[in-house]
């Protein structure tokens, strides 16, 4: 059966299962809606929490960024998983005991202010939407290499679908997709790795045949990563494994923000928090953090082996190869334009060294040349390398440039669907409970009866695939740049004073909004300055990547004295600090 | 707040004080700070800065959940606040 037949089956069949679930999970009320009931078992919310999490980005586009980086990969694989310990220790436990249905309940609540959960509220908001408008471009784009539709026509079918299974089945609905989805994407990720690195090293396990000797071709019997560092030495790029020296390494200070602003991030992005809202107990909110983090960490700790397994792999496929004898597949990459070969020096031959092949994305000028490759209307620059390679190839061409059958490139394109829509459909799930209920019910009319709250939470999400749609077709410019501003955002906002929220009684209302303002507002600034006016990053040369550490600190320092110099919070919410550190009595406190 | 339950309280935040310090030591610490001096000590085929910034912090944070949710499992039933 052809690869075309293969994807539209697993496709279809993937599809028809989500759809499936979510008639079944359908729910009826506001409690449904929001947190699933408040009683999705420990191990499935772990694994929907995982689903949520991993997006396009990370199943399509961390191996392949890890594979450029080296060593410096370790900021996305440290920083994403590191986060939930901070979730697990200091936020998921206390939350859960609090009840409720979102995160600005809690701000607004704990800081007996509307004005914080406004606040809270339109962070919220801002966050998921910076974070939808990607996932429905990378749902566009897997459909299209696999489909062969246009990218437009697939954001418009996972716009249908998500739209579908999130309005019927609410939080119950999306929760029992996202685990069959986490089941799909983790099967499609590791397939191929555990094959190539059978195939390079012998050792079933990418785990350990990342560290293992290769077992065929010129360097057979050295270790994989020795033979990395040797290659980047000879074709001029930095040291595979070392740290802060070599050609465009970052410095340890920058290392060190961008891993701590990503880990912080991690932990105050609302639509991870909310899924701690979902489990019955508190005791099942720390077991489910352990069952996220073991089954998020399946993906992270496979992907840096993948990311040196695909860098081997690719570099002795291509380098000093003649165009005329590479294998098929390479035709098939340059269509989409994530490939592309400029023979600069006119010998027929590929050569790869450091450096950009030429500037800015490849622009096919519809001709072939000499050797039959696609002529590019880029303008050459004066470096020997001759080979463009996008980031987003290295996990959806690895089956192919390992040979493995079509129904297993068929599974990766399900599995990258998957990973987009489960984090899409959460996320849309943050911004309809944040205009329906935070907004509407708690803020505009206290006396909505059940019925039309439900009915205003289902159109909320139609809205937002409307705008996530909109953003997925229309692509600003600026969508891959602020995701900086949405993690930098949740590190600087919600993380802190969550956690002096529940920490440290004495925290009041004047800090907390001091606090997310002043910490939001330097980000920000820096952000925009750094990202779009063009200003040198001026504290310490940190990246705007990494400077929601800095606001996270401004937070912090700013809440903590203006909490000393204010009123003491009133005795019922410093009550209920000290009830939401006392397990009893989590299953009873979703009552509103 | 009663006695017993800040006892259950000052020992909640010894175990979160001592896991975090872990953690901090395994990513920021050897993944980072100590990344250079590490790498010239090799475990099998990995230099081990390199091993603790992209595999073994990793498999770290994994254990100080599970050690932190069995903790704290034990706790909640010595002081009997357990559901």
């Amino acid at each position: 059966m052809s690869l075309q037949a293969w994807t539209y089956i697993m496709v279809g069949v993937t599809f028809v299962l989500y759809l499936g679930i979510a008639w079944a999970a359908r729910v009826r009320d506001t409690k449904g809606f929001y947190v699933a009931g408040g009683g999705v078992p420990p191990l499935a919310n772990g694994m929907a929490t995982a689903a949520d999490w991993m997006s396009a980005a990370s199943f399509i586009s961390m191996a392949g960024m890890i594979s450029f980086m080296g060593y410096a990969g370790c900021m996305y694989l440290m920083g994403w998983t590191g986060g939930y310990v901070l979730l697990a220790l200091l936020l998921a436990p206390y939350l859960r005991k609090f009840g409720k249905f979102t995160v600005p309940d809690f701000v607004g609540d704990r800081y007996y202010s509307q004005a914080a959960r406004i606040v809270a509220l339109v962070c919220a908001i801002f966050v998921s939407l910076t974070y939808v408008a990607g996932q429905m471009r990378g749902v566009g784009i897997v459909f299209s290499r696999f489909l062969e539709v246009d990218v437009n026509t697939g954001v418009y079918i996972g716009m249908a679908i998500v739209f579908l299974y999130a309005a019927i089945g609410g939080m119950k609905g999306i929760t029992w997709t996202q685990v069959a989805q986490y089941c799909v994407l983790i099967m499609a990720f590791l397939i191929p790795i555990i094959t190539i690195s059978f195939q390079l090293t012998g050792v079933p396990v990418p785990q350990i045949g990342f560290g293992s000797t290769l077992i065929s071709g010129p360097d057979s019997g050295k270790y994989l990563l020795e033979t990395l560092n040797q290659i980047g030495t000879d074709l001029g790029f930095a040291q595979y494994t070392s740290a802060f020296s070599g050609p465009g390494a970052k410095p340890m200070l920058d290392v060190f923000a961008i891993t701590m602003c990503l880990m912080v991030g991690t932990a105050g992005l609302p639509h991870v928090i909310i899924r701690f809202y979902t489990v019955p107990s508190v005791r099942a909110a720390r077991l489910s953090a352990f069952y996220a983090i073991l089954f998020i960490a399946i993906l992270y700790t496979s992907a840096p082996a993948l990311g040196a397994f695909a860098r081997y792999t690719l570099v002795s496929a291509l380098n000093n190869a003649a165009y005329a004898a590479v294998p098929s597949w390479f035709g098939n990459w340059e269509k989409t334009g994530l490939l592309a070969w400029v023979d600069k020096n006119n010998d027929g031959v590929i050569t790869y060294r450091a450096g950009a092949a030429f500037t800015g994305k490849p622009a096919f000028s519809g001709e072939t040349g000499p050797h039959g490759q696609r002529l590019l209307t880029n303008a050459p620059t004066d470096n020997a390398n001759e080979l463009y390679v996008d980031n987003d190839i290295m996990v959806l061409a690895t089956p192919e440039i390992t040979q493995l059958p079509a129904w297993v490139i068929a599974l990766v394109a399900a599995g990258g669907l998957a990973a987009a829509l489960s984090t899409a459909s959460g996320l849309l799930l943050v911004i309809a409970s944040a205009i329906s209920h935070d907004l509407y019910y708690r803020v505009i009319n206290r006396n909505a009866s059940e019925k039309s709250r439900l009915l205003l939470g289902r159109v909320m999400i139609g809205v937002a695939v409307l705008i996530a749609g909109y953003f997925g077709i229309n692509p600003p410019g600026f969508v891959a740049q602020v995701v900086a501003l949405a993690f930098g955002l949740a590190s600087s906002s919600f993380f802190p004073i969550i956690v002096l929220g529940i920490f440290w009684k004495r925290t009041t209302r004047e800090g907390a909004i001091g606090g997310m303002v002043t910490g939001i507002g330097f980000t920000m600034l820096y952000i925009v300055q750094t990202k779009f006016l063009g200003v040198a990053p001026w504290f310490f040369g940190i990246s705007p990547e990494g400077i929601g550490t800095v606001g996270m600190v401004v937070n912090f320092a700013v809440t903590i004295l203006v909490s000393l110099v204010t009123a003491a919070p009133p005795a019922a919410v410093q009550d209920m600090v000290e009830s939401v550190r006392i397990p009893r009595g989590a299953g009873a406190a979703v009552d509103h | 707040m009663e006695r017993s339950m800040q006892r259950y309280w000052k020992t909640n935040k010894t175990y979160m004080i001592l896991l975090l310090s872990l953690w901090g030591l395994v990513s920021h610490g050897f993944g980072i700070f100590f990344v250079e001096p590490l790498n010239a000590v090799w475990l099998g085929g990995f230099p081990l800065g390199f091993w603790f910034a992209q595999q073994g912090s990793i498999y770290v944070f994994v254990l100080i959940i599970l050690a932190y949710f069995l903790l704290m499992d034990r706790l909640d039933k010595r002081f009997d606040v357990h559901e």
